[in-house]
């Protein structure tokens, strides 16, 4: 194997050198087995549910629940969600990214762990402090019903909630990349009589891209396919706040289990196109896109 | 710079880059709208609840069952990802094997899959009458509609959180150092097991604390799997979400708020053991 042909040293001593930095043959075998009997066990066979309950009763049913108009209100409301969530903590991302990555002031370690909060709070909780904060027994809630405010139950409701799930997403992705990359373009540029935006749009934009499109591919991914959050603040009213994985939620408890995989499809299909431009990315860039795995 | 004397406190090192007061602007206000403001209405609201009615909701029966559930199950699901996610992480960055680079892409599927279609299919294939829990059910062996099915799906949710922290750092580590081990007579277990994983310990701990902080507050995989028979296998987020629905707010903000006060203790903790194992040995830190 190549793996032996890479600590073969050229003399007749290939077994010796081998087994001191490698494992015996069975050792190797037997991990390979055991990692790739639990990848397919957790991850391959549970795609390949989705795709086959959703077909179980053939493509024209699968077509027929696809063309529902509740489906297609869903898809419609992911998408204006995800399309305003995405670019509001893009800004937000690039903005937290040049102050951290590009300057040194008091309190930096401290703005990072704020900005990481949200992963490690509970969807759930995610979409409670907004009902806590526009609920009807809140302090702004009077206010809100009084001038015929709608935020939760509604559209606003579900970007606060996404907005506040995805917050972290691209900015932990550009932050490290962009220390690494230092400040010494930037310098240059500005030296050379370039303005504060321009160095911005033709230094720093270019050599962040791929990074930057890394992070908006996962916040996305995340971002349409939210659940908890977004279920605690949409109320559920069909054909109006329902996303696409709340629709899947309604119409799996409906025993509609069909019609819910049909939409899980569309889902599970945007998870692999997520996962293959992730992967694109990482081997076509992967000395930008390392720098921010490594941390 | 150097005529001129540093001023005893500064808030910015000086720079010839423009827009630190923009871009630290818009931060502020972009953390305070959405994350602080949110969640201080969540401390302020179950502060007002009083400490005597706080600690009676907080120490319910259900609620704590539901707590011990959350918490359990997702502790389960994190040893069992360290476990097999060392070994993942060891068969990528080590082996070469057919299709590799699609099995070390599908490790992200978790990330990208939406949770609640996470859910049903796992549920479909372990419900008893689901593609594996119909072979394994004559065994006596349930899954779904179990706590053991919440592990299940925590135990997806939380795989690519340990392999994606201990890959690099074991891309990193040096041959020689496996060398000289070898040459001063340790036999590969003893490399791996002396050698190898303390080197690892501190990835290894944060993979850890992600996929266990993930596991805690997951949702939308578990309620499909989890069966949700309260004081058995009703999970915390999901009482949450029934109290919410009886519009029982004080007792959805105790439980979201010893939720959090428990979860940041243990991060807090794991960060300590982080540091000192970090000082101790450690790779890339």
């Amino acid at each position: 194997m190549a793996h032996e042909a890479v600590s073969n040293t050229g003399s007749g001593n290939t077994e010796l050198v081998r087994v001191a930095t490698s494992e015996s043959r069975l050792a190797r075998y037997g991990l390979i087995g055991l990692a790739l009997g639990f990848v397919a066990l957790f991850l391959v066979l549970p795609l390949a549910a989705v795709f086959t309950e959703a077909m179980r009763n053939g493509p024209g049913e699968f077509l027929t629940v696809l063309s529902d108009p509740e489906t297609f209100a869903a898809i419609r409301l992911t998408l204006l969600v995800a399309g305003i969530a995405v670019p509001l903590n893009l800004v937000f991302g690039i903005a937290a990214a040049w102050a951290i990555a590009k300057f040194e002031f008091r309190g930096k370690a401290f703005l990072t762990t704020l900005i990481d909060l949200p992963f490690s709070v509970s969807p759930v909780i995610s979409g409670l402090v907004f009902v806590l904060l526009f609920g009807s027994h809140s302090l702004a809630g009077p206010f809100l019903q009084s001038h015929g405010i709608q935020i939760l139950f509604a559209v606003p409701g579900i970007v606060l909630a996404t907005v506040f799930v995805t917050f972290p997403f691209v900015a932990r992705e550009l932050i490290p990349l962009m220390q690494e990359q230092g400040t010494s373009d930037e310098e240059a540029a500005l030296s050379l009589g370039a303005s504060g935006w321009q160095t911005f749009w033709y230094v720093t934009l270019p050599n962040i891209k791929w990074g930057l499109l890394y992070g908006v591919l996962l916040c996305n991914a995340r971002a349409m396919g939210e659940f908890g959050a977004v279920s605690v603040v949409s109320g559920h009213i069909r054909g109006l706040t329902n996303t696409m994985p709340l629709q899947v939620e309604i119409l799996y408890n409906e025993y509609n289990f069909v019609a819910a995989f049909a939409v899980a499809t569309l889902l599970a299909l945007l998870a692999l196109v997520t996962l293959v431009l992730k992967s694109l990315l990482e081997m076509k860039y992967s000395e930008q896109i390392a720098a921010s795995r490594r941390h | 710079m150097s005529a001129r004397t540093a001023p005893l406190w500064q808030f910015r090192q000086p720079s010839v880059l423009p827009g630190f007061g923009l871009a630290l602007g818009v931060t502020l206000t972009w953390l305070v709208l959405i994350i602080l403001i949110p969640l201080s209405g969540l401390a302020w609201r179950s502060s007002a609840l009083g400490w005597a009615t706080f600690l009676e909701l907080a120490t319910d029966q259900r609620t704590i069952n539901a707590l011990r559930i959350s918490f359990g199950t997702a502790l389960a699901a994190a040893l069992v990802n360290v476990v097999f996610g060392v070994i993942l992480a060891w068969v990528l960055v080590r082996y070469r094997f057919p299709g590799k680079r699609l099995v070390d892409a599908m490790v992200d599927l978790p990330f990208a899959l939406p949770t609640a279609v996470a859910g049903i299919a796992l549920t479909t294939l372990y419900a008893p009458n689901g593609w594996i829990g119909s072979l394994l059910s004559p065994l006596g062996i349930k899954i779904a509609f179990t706590p053991l099915g919440i592990v299940f799906a925590l135990v997806f949710v939380g795989l690519p959180f340990v392999v994606r922290t201990v890959q690099p750092i074991m891309e990193e580590i040096d041959k020689e150092v496996e060398e000289a081990a070898a040459t001063l007579g340790a036999n590969r277990f003893q490399t791996i097991r002396r050698v190898l994983l303390p080197g690892l310990a501190p990835a290894v701990l944060t993979g850890f604390a992600l996929a266990f902080a993930r596991g805690v507050g997951e949702y939308g995989s578990v309620i499909f799997i989890a069966g949700n028979l309260p004081y058995v296998s009703e999970i915390a987020p999901l009482l949450i979400v029934i109290r919410l629905e009886e519009f029982n707010y004080p007792a959805a903000t105790a439980i979201a708020a010893v939720m959090l006060m428990i979860s940041f203790a243990m991060l807090l903790i794991i960060n300590m053991i982080q540091a000192w194992s970090r000082r101790r040995y450690g790779y890339g830190a």
